[in-house]
């Protein structure tokens, strides 16, 4: 049996050669992850895999076009995000978002009331009261199937373009290069939407925590 | 003279751009100065780390999809007119 290859220009090089081996190697590592990205605008798990199906399609017919100006894995979430795209566009789903908009902007991601008024003598703008330490709890509370469920709520109820940055970066663990390019947005706009999502999951999960 | 310390309000919006080591050096010393005297903000920043690590477990909540032999025989397709058209 061959071994697998090891990174990422041999990959590309073995799959040009039509080596099953380098792709079944990709499908192994990004298929899961890319069900869940294309479920972020299609409505069904069952459309989902259709899109990543196009996708791999895509990824083969394109691969003697591609020229490695970005990585192959960006390369490959490109295609996934215009797929997926035009299968909502036909599910009449997708609205253009306007992902350079700050909808909020200006507004804190922490509650006002979390912290002293302005005119406190000492302590303005301090905590009124210290943040629970998440130390303190168990290793298996925190980590539990409900927590991440909490989680995964919390997660789906955001707009959609903070749903779509956080998904990229914390879950699926892409790079901020990586996403901004697949997103086409830039470094600070991507900054501003993942903060936005990640102070509200955390604010959903120290309410749940609490309980 | 001494620079504006940051206070706790205004330290939570930056922790994001603290962690994507998008902080100009000035700021992330203004940022370090006050999580080294401030147990709340500390608090808060643990909980923001711990959230992005909680988040990240998400990816092994496996969606189980069996499309594998169908991207076999497209592979395999794939190949065949690529390779063997001639
Ligand atoms: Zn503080």
């Amino acid at each position: 049996m061959e071994a697998a290859p090891e990174n990422a220009t041999q990959l590309l090089e073995a799959l040009r050669q039509g080596d099953e081996m380098a792709f079944t190697t990709l499908v192994d590592k990004y298929q899961a992850s890319m069900v869940r990205v294309a479920m972020l605008y299609v409505s069904s798990h069952f459309v989902a895999e259709e899109v990543v199906q196009e996708t791999w399609i895509g990824v083969l017919k394109g691969l003697a076009k591609f020229e490695g100006r970005s990585s192959l894995k960006t390369w490959i979430y490109s295609i996934l995000i215009n797929r997926a795209k035009t299968h909502a566009q036909r599910e009449g789903r997708y609205v253009q978002l306007s992902l350079d908009e700050d909808s909020e902007a200006g507004e804190p991601t922490v509650s006002p009331d979390r912290f002293n008024p302005a005119d406190n003598p000492l302590y303005a703008h301090h905590w009124v009261a210290r943040p629970d330490d998440w130390r303190e709890i168990p290793e298996e509370v925190l980590v539990s199937h409900e927590t991440l469920e909490r989680i995964q709520q919390a997660i789906d109820a955001l707009p959609p373009n903070q749903r779509m940055v956080i998904t990229l970066r914390d879950i699926e663990q892409l790079s901020s290069e990586e996403v901004c390019n697949i997103l086409e947005i830039s470094e600070t706009n991507q900054r501003v939407l993942l903060h936005r999502a990640r102070a509200k999951v955390r604010a959903a999960l120290e309410q749940y925590l609490r309980q | 003279m001494t620079v504006d310390r940051l206070t706790c309000r205004e330290l939570v919006e930056l922790v994001t751009d603290y962690l994507e080591n998008a902080l100009p050096p000035e700021d992330r010393a203004r940022f370090e100065a006050h999580i080294a005297g401030c147990h709340s903000c500390t608090s808060f920043l643990e909980q923001m780390r711990r959230t992005i690590l909680l988040t990240g477990k998400l990816s092994e909540e496996s969606l189980n999809g069996d499309s594998g032999d169908e991207l076999l025989k497209i592979f395999r397709n794939w190949k065949k007119s690529n390779f063997e058209s001639e």
